[in-house]
C-alpha cells in the first residue's frame, strides 16, 4: 500500500496521556469487518469518542475543536499494545495523523506504523511530558517532526530530542518505499533461500 | 560459541542482514484467518504480485465465526463477506482452507499444532498476535501486520529487525489448583504489560519441562501480553511424542532427519540473554486480573492494590478501576458474576476442559450466570465427547458451543453485555474487548469453572480439596 512520503512536518498535536491505549481501543474488533482499506477513521477510538447512543463525548481530545487538523498525536506510555491489527494503525492514518509521538510503543504497533506511513517517535519520559504541558497551556501550540534530521523540536520554546530509527526505515519514509518493493528486488536470493529449507 | 536456542532458530532463518535496518527473515509457515487478510490479497493483486509457496501458507476461519448452528450460513453480512473472501482468496491462489464446517476447522493457534503443521525450529507468523503460541514447540512464532501478510503472501519473507533475548526461569513444582495459566498472569503481574517490549522470551525451568504441550502454549500465547513479541520452549521427548504421527508432521526418513535437527535446539550451556528473570514455583497462586490490561493481575485470595504502591500513572491506573467499577482494596472472592467464558486460543484446549469439568462434575451452574464453553477446534469437540465430557458438562448444566475465537474478541454475536462481569479463560481484559462496556476477570479454566458453580469469584482450591 503505497503511502505519502514524510520528510517534515510541523504541526498541533493532539494529547492522550493515558498509558496502556491498546489496539481494541484505536478500534474495537467489531469494526474489522472489512475487506477493503477504506475510511478506517469512521471507528478511530469509537468508543472512546462516542457514548453508546452515537453522541460525541465532547471531553475526549480527538473531539476538541481546539486541535482538529492536528496530525500529530502525543500518546502515553506503551502506545498501541494488544492486538496485532494493522487496522489500527490505518485509522490514525486516515484520521489525518502522520505521526504519533510516545515515551514507548508496543512493538506490532510500532512496525505497523511504519509500514503504512505512520511516523512513530520515541521520546524519553521527561520529553513526553514536557510535549503534554505545552499542549495543555497552549492547544495551537507547534511541533516540528523533521525525519532528514531525526529531531522533534517544540516550536514555542526551541526544546528538542532526537529519535532513533535505522537507516533503512527512514529511507523508505523519506520516499514513499515499503518493504515489498525491496524484497521483490531479490527475489532470486530468497528462492535459493527457500530450496535450502528442510521443511 | 555458546548460543541461545532463539539464535538458533533465528539465524538459520536470516536470508540477508540490510546494513542499519532489518533482517530479511525466511517464513516457513503461514497462517491465515479472515479478519487480517483480505487487505493483503487486494494488496498482492493490485500490485500483479502471486503468492509464491502458496504450500507454506495454511487458512481456516476462526475470528467472526458463530459458534451455534453453523450449519446455517452465517447471518451477518459483514461476517459473511470475510468468510467468503478467505475461501475465495485460498482457491484462487491454491491455498489449503478450512472452512466453517471442515473436520480440521478451529481457531487457527489451535489446529496448527493439532494437525502437525507447527514445528520446532520452525519459523511460523500470522496476522494474529496470539501467534506466539507456537513457540511452545521450539518455533520462533510472533504476530504481524496485514502489510506483512502480503510480504508474506509474495516473497516469503519479512523484514524484521532482531529482537532481544529474555530468559524467564520459574523452579519448583506447581501447588494445587495452579495451572498454567497462572503462571503466565503471575509472570505478566510481574512484569507489566509492557515490561518485556522488544525481546523475545524463552520459559526455562522444571515447571516448563513438567509442563504439558497444553499447558506449554498456554504460557506461550499469552507472551505478547507483557510486551514480548514471542515465547518459546526448548523442543523435549515430550514435544515430539505430541507430534509424531500428526497429519502434516514429516513420516519415515525425513522424521529421522528432522529429529537429527530437532535435538540440537536448546540453549547452550552458558549463553548470554540481554535479560534474565527467576521465579519459583511456590509464590504462584491461582491469579486473576482485576483491570483493564492483563498485567493488572494478582492472586484470586488478594486485594486490589493500592495506586501508590504501584509503579507508573495513578491517573491511568484509577481510569481502569473505574471502568471495572471497582475500588483499590476490594477483594476479589466474593464478587457476583454474570458471565462465564471457557475457550479462545489460550485455554480451549482438551486439557482445559478436563480442567473445568474437574470441577463442575457432580456440581450446578449457578443460576445468575451464563456460560459460554468454547472448545478451540473440532478436534477438541471430538476428544470432549470420547472423553465423556460432554456429558459431564451437560448434567451440570452447561451447553457445549461450536468452535471460534467467540466471546473472546467478540467479533461474532457472543458479546458480554455492558457492565456485566464476566471470568473469561481469554487473554484480554482490555476496555470493551468482550461486547462493549463488559468488564473482564482474566482465570484459568478452574477459577473460571469454580465461579461459574458458585455465582462468584471463587478459589478453586476451595473446591477441589472438599
Amino acid at each position: 500500500m503505497a503511502y505519502d512520503k514524510f520528510q517534515v512536518l510541523t504541526s498541533s498535536a493532539y494529547p492522550l496521556p493515558t498509558e496502556n491505549v491498546d489496539t481494541d481501543q484505536i478500534i474495537p474488533a467489531r469494526f474489522l469487518k472489512a475487506t477493503e482499506r477504506v475510511d478506517f477513521d469512521i471507528n478511530f477510538f469509537r468508543d472512546w469518542r462516542y457514548n453508546q447512543d452515537g453522541t460525541p463525548k465532547v471531553d475526549f481530545p480527538l473531539n476538541k475543536e481546539i486541535y482538529a487538523g492536528s496530525k500529530i498525536l502525543v500518546g502515553g506510555r506503551n502506545f498501541g499494545s494488544g492486538s496485532s491489527r494493522e487496522h489500527a494503525a490505518w485509522s490514525v492514518y486516515d484520521f489525518g495523523l502522520r505521526c504519533v509521538i510516545s515515551s514507548a510503543f508496543a512493538d506490532i504497533f510500532k512496525g505497523n506504523c511504519l509500514n503504512v506511513g505512520v511516523l512513530p517517535v520515541q521520546v524519553s519520559p521527561e520529553f513526553a511530558d514536557t510535549l503534554f504541558a505545552a499542549i495543555m497551556a497552549d492547544p495551537t501550540t507547534e511541533i516540528k517532526v523533521d525525519l532528514p534530521n531525526q529531531t522533534v523540536t517544540l516550536l514555542a520554546t526551541g526544546e528538542f530530542e532526537s529519535f532513533e530509527i535505522n537507516s533503512y526505515k527512514k529511507e523508505n519514509m523519506l520516499n514513499g518505499f515499503d518493504d515489498i518493493d525491496y524484497l521483490k528486488n531479490i527475489e532470486n536470493e530468497i528462492s535459493a533461500f527457500a530450496e535450502k529449507r528442510p521443511f | 560459541m555458546a548460543n541461545t536456542l532463539f539464535d538458533k532458530v533465528w539465524d538459520s532463518h536470516v536470508v540477508r542482514k540490510v546494513t542499519d535496518g532489518p533482517d530479511v527473515f525466511f517464513i516457513d509457515r503461514h497462517f491465515i484467518h479472515e479478519v487480517t487478510s483480505p487487505v493483503a490479497f487486494l494488496g498482492l493483486e493490485s500490485r500483479g504480485n502471486s503468492v509464491v509457496y502458496p504450500a507454506r501458507t495454511f487458512a481456516t476461519a476462526d475470528h467472526n465465526t458463530p459458534t451455534i448452528n453453523q450449519h446455517l450460513p452465517v447471518a451477518d453480512p459483514l461476517s459473511a463477506n470475510q468468510l467468503d473472501a478467505l475461501e475465495n482468496n485460498a482457491a484462487k491462489h491454491g491455498i489449503s482452507h478450512w472452512g466453517l464446517g471442515d473436520k480440521n476447522n478451529g481457531i487457527v493457534h489451535v489446529v496448527g499444532p493439532e494437525n502437525g503443521i507447527t514445528l520446532p525450529g520452525a519459523t511460523i507468523v500470522c496476522g494474529d498476535s496470539h501467534t506466539s503460541t507456537h513457540g511452545a514447540f521450539g518455533a520462533i512464532a510472533f504476530g504481524i501486520g496485514t502489510s506483512e501478510v502480503e510480504m508474506v503472501l509474495s516473497t516469503q519473507c519479512i523484514m524484521q529487525p532482531k529482537p532481544k533475548k529474555m530468559r524467564i526461569n520459574v523452579t519448583g513444582k506447581l501447588g494445587i489448583g495452579v495451572t498454567p495459566k497462572d503462571v503466565a498472569l503471575y509472570i505478566i503481574a510481574k512484569q507489566t504489560t509492557s515490561g518485556a517490549t522488544g525481546y523475545f522470551v524463552e520459559y526455562a525451568g522444571d515447571v516448563f519441562e513438567d509442563m504439558s504441550m497444553e499447558g506449554r502454549m498456554t504460557v506461550c500465547n499469552l507472551s505478547i501480553e507483557m510486551g514480548a513479541r514471542g515465547g518459546m520452549i526448548a523442543p523435549d521427548s515430550k514435544t515430539f511424542e505430541y507430534l509424531k504421527g500428526r497429519a502434516q508432521t514429516p513420516k519415515g526418513a525425513d522424521w529421522d532427519k528432522a529429529m537429527n535437527y530437532w535435538e540440537t535446539l536448546y540453549t547452550d550451556q552458558g549463553a548470554e540473554f540481554d535479560a534474565e528473570f527467576n521465579y519459583e514455583a511456590s509464590d504462584i497462586e491461582p491469579m486473576i486480573t482485576y483491570g483493564t490490561n492483563p498485567g493488572m493481575g494478582m492472586g484470586v485470595t488478594k486485594s486490589i492494590p493500592n495506586a501508590e504502591s504501584l509503579e507508573g500513572g495513578v491517573d491511568t491506573y484509577r481510569k481502569s478501576l473505574g471502568y471495572m467499577s471497582f475500588s483499590e482494596g476490594d477483594s476479589m472472592v466474593g464478587k457476583e458474576i454474570d458471565f462465564v467464558f471457557l475457550g479462545s486460543c489460550t485455554n480451549g484446549r482438551i486439557e482445559d476442559f478436563r480442567a473445568f469439568c474437574s470441577i463442575v462434575e457432580g456440581r450446578q451452574k449457578a443460576d445468575n450466570v451464563t456460560a459460554w464453553l468454547v472448545p478451540g477446534s473440532h478436534k477438541v469437540v471430538d476428544q470432549i465427547k470420547e472423553e465423556g465430557l460432554d456429558t459431564v458438562i451437560t448434567d451440570a448444566g452447561f451447553v457445549l458451543r461450536e468452535p471460534g475465537c467467540s466471546a473472546c474478541l467478540a467479533m461474532n454475536d457472543d458479546k458480554i453485555p455492558s457492565g456485566k462481569l464476566s471470568v473469561s479463560t481469554s487473554n484480554r481484559n482490555f476496555e470493551g474487548r468482550q461486547g462493549p462496556g463488559s468488564r473482564t476477570l482474566l482465570a484459568s479454566p478452574l477459577v473460571a469453572a469454580a465461579s461459574a458453580v458458585s455465582g462468584v469469584v471463587t478459589d478453586p482450591r476451595t473446591l477441589l480439596t472438599a
